[in-house]
């Protein structure tokens, strides 16, 4: 059974779509992360144009990132504080990611670019994530767990302006998340995601948050990250497929609501050694991808006159 | 406008025939009567391609009755736009896009029937003014002086591949001596737009008559209305279907939250 998409122009299979969205919706309720950095790439794949793909994915992710806040915000798995600073900088980084991204087109070599950034991104995240969790399994199945010191003292907490965040148990300085949000921000814009993948393991690693609040809270930032770029996307490219989009939604949070409850299972280290395979094993194909020599060197693209 | 067209086309086609039928003798000069199935092909959301039908009667000079019916030609084109094509090369190892050739008014569809093979049919010089099969489209580089002709050759394979472009020689059969007709695939993914069939016929390489009927094919229904709704007021699309997330976010949790 086959569905026109207004906005991409083209024919779907309608359970190719909703199978996708249900397996993304699925790891993205188990992980915290949106699943644009697994949804884009998947899109494109199956025929979809690389912006209608972005934007509409951005679009989707906003839904699937309110029913997993909701679900981590029941369990008290939210810290909103952390959250609002996060998303401040989170709106300051888009703007300018949003900046770059046009000097890169003009310059003609935003796909590249794009590829470059998830290979360079995904690969660090993935293979820190994977050392570290890696070591905490086998620490904990020799049973000799080092104690780790209740707090270590990096530069990090010279730094001004302190707040105190009760649900993360943390007192630090409001520019650290206010850097990460920021950061997240340019990435977002430039590779076309919500930003969890590099958000979760920043706020696990760089502030230190329980891994418990971390998802919630990325959710949460992720929301209104994902409703501005829709929203830019929309007005400046209309590009955003809504009959997709549905398709997507209603799909993933399905997924979505299944994931979170077997997230909840999962231990930390267990979680955390998965999502960092899933991020390598992404990060592997697109690196492939740029290596190998493509089928056809030509490529068409739409003329700007 | 293309209504209207339809019944018109059509009559006229059964006037011909009828001057054919009662009156074979009268005609001095060899013409056409065409028409298609359908004037207007309607993208719906359940679109998933559609098939064409393109026919016609030749109206024969009565000294060549018998003899030499003609030959044959139909071609529908898309709408023109302009088309960036890239090269790949290998820089360091991953392969960049590094050349770029931009075609101003390329054919987004381009399909060719014909009763046989078109070199059979006229001489080179002719099929090449006519720009009849998709390697003769010649497509006009922006920048003319570049060495344009493997990127040419890009947009053709690809869009070929996308079933965009095709070329059936021996689609186009005759029933009787008169009486022709073809189908035309129009793919799924087909481009929306103001179309136009034409149709050639040859004698001998000669080009006795040609015919042009318009075709137009649009979105409808509930994709049309998203369609118009994102170009007409983008802003208040994209605050729609955020509403529409939100909405649909909350609605899953909400009916999980019961189980």
């Amino acid at each position: 059974m086959t569905v026109y998409l207004p906005i991409a122009e083209i024919s779907v299979n309608l359970f190719l779509i909703l199978g996708m969205g249900g397996a993304i919706g699925l790891l993205s309720g188990m992980f915290g992360v949106g699943g644009g950095f697994l949804m884009t790439p998947l899109l494109i794949f199956v025929g979809i144009p690389p912006a209608v793909s972005v934007a509409t994915v951005s679009n989707q992710i906003t839904a699937a990132s309110v029913s997993g806040v909701l679900a981590h915000w029941r369990r008290g798995n939210v810290d909103f504080k952390m959250g609002m600073v996060l998303l401040i900088g989170g709106i300051v980084g888009s703007v300018a990611g949003a900046w770059i991204f046009t000097i890169l087109n003009s310059v003609g070599q935003v796909d590249l670019m794009i590829s470059l950034s998830y290979v360079i991104f995904l690969g660090t995240i993935g293979f820190l994530m994977l050392f570290e969790s890696v070591n905490a399994l086998i620490n904990t199945r020799r049973g000799t767990v080092k104690r780790k010191k209740l707090h270590q003292h990096y530069w990090i907490h010279g730094l001004p302006f302190k707040m105190r965040f009760r649900k993360s148990k943390l007192y630090i300085s409001a520019l650290m998340p206010l850097g990460i949000g920021a950061l997240v921000g340019i990435l977002s814009a430039i590779m076309g995601v919500g930003g969890g993948f590099v958000m979760v393991p920043a706020m696990i690693y760089l502030l230190g948050m329980p891994t418990s609040v971390v998802i919630g809270t990325s959710l949460f930032q992720i929301i209104f990250v994902t409703a501005n770029v829709t929203l830019l996307h929309a007005i400046n490219t209309q590009t955003v497929d809504v009959m997709l989009a549905l398709l997507l939604m209603s799909s993933s949070v399905v997924g979505a609501q299944i994931g979170t409850r077997f997230g909840t299972k999962l231990r930390g280290e267990q979680l955390r050694s998965l999502l960092a395979l899933l991020v390598i094993i992404v990060c592997l194909k697109l690196a492939f991808d740029l290596v190998i020599t493509p089928d056809d060197l030509y490529s068409l693209g739409a003329g700007g006159h | 406008m293309f209504f209207s067209m339809r019944p018109l086309l059509t009559t006229f086609a059964t006037l011909c025939a009828l001057v054919l039928a009662w009156a074979p003798h009268s005609q001095a000069q060899s013409s056409l009567v065409t028409d298609i199935s359908s004037h207007l092909v309607s993208v719906t959301s359940d679109f998933t391609g559609t098939e064409l039908l393109l026919f016609g009667a030749i109206n024969i000079d009565d000294k060549d009755e018998g003899l030499n019916r003609g030959d044959v030609l139909v071609v529908v084109r898309g709408p023109e736009k302009d088309v960036i094509v890239r090269r790949k090369d290998r820089v360091a190892g991953i392969w960049i896009n590094t050349e770029a050739v931009e075609f101003a008014r390329v054919p987004s569809f381009y399909a060719l029937a014909s009763n046989r093979p078109v070199e059979e049919i006229a001489p080179p010089d002719v099929l090449n003014r006519l720009r009849i099969g998709p390697s003769r489209l010649h497509f006009r580089p922006v920048e003319p002086e570049q060495t344009s002709l493997p990127f040419e050759e890009a947009i053709v394979r690809q869009k070929s591949r996308a079933n965009l472009y095709s070329d059936q020689e021996t689609a186009v059969y005759f029933l009787g001596d008169t009486l022709f007709r073809t189908t035309i695939a129009i793919p799924a993914n087909v481009p929306v737009g103001d179309y136009i069939a034409e149709f050639y016929l040859f004698k001998d390489g000669e080009l006795l008559g040609a015919q042009s009927s318009p075709l137009f094919i649009k979105k409808s229904g509930l994709g049309r209305q998203i369609y118009d709704f994102a170009y007409a007021y983008p802003a208040l699309y994209g605050i729609a279907a955020i509403i529409v997330a939100l909405f649909a976010g909350w609605l899953a949790s909400a009916i999980s939250r019961k189980d």
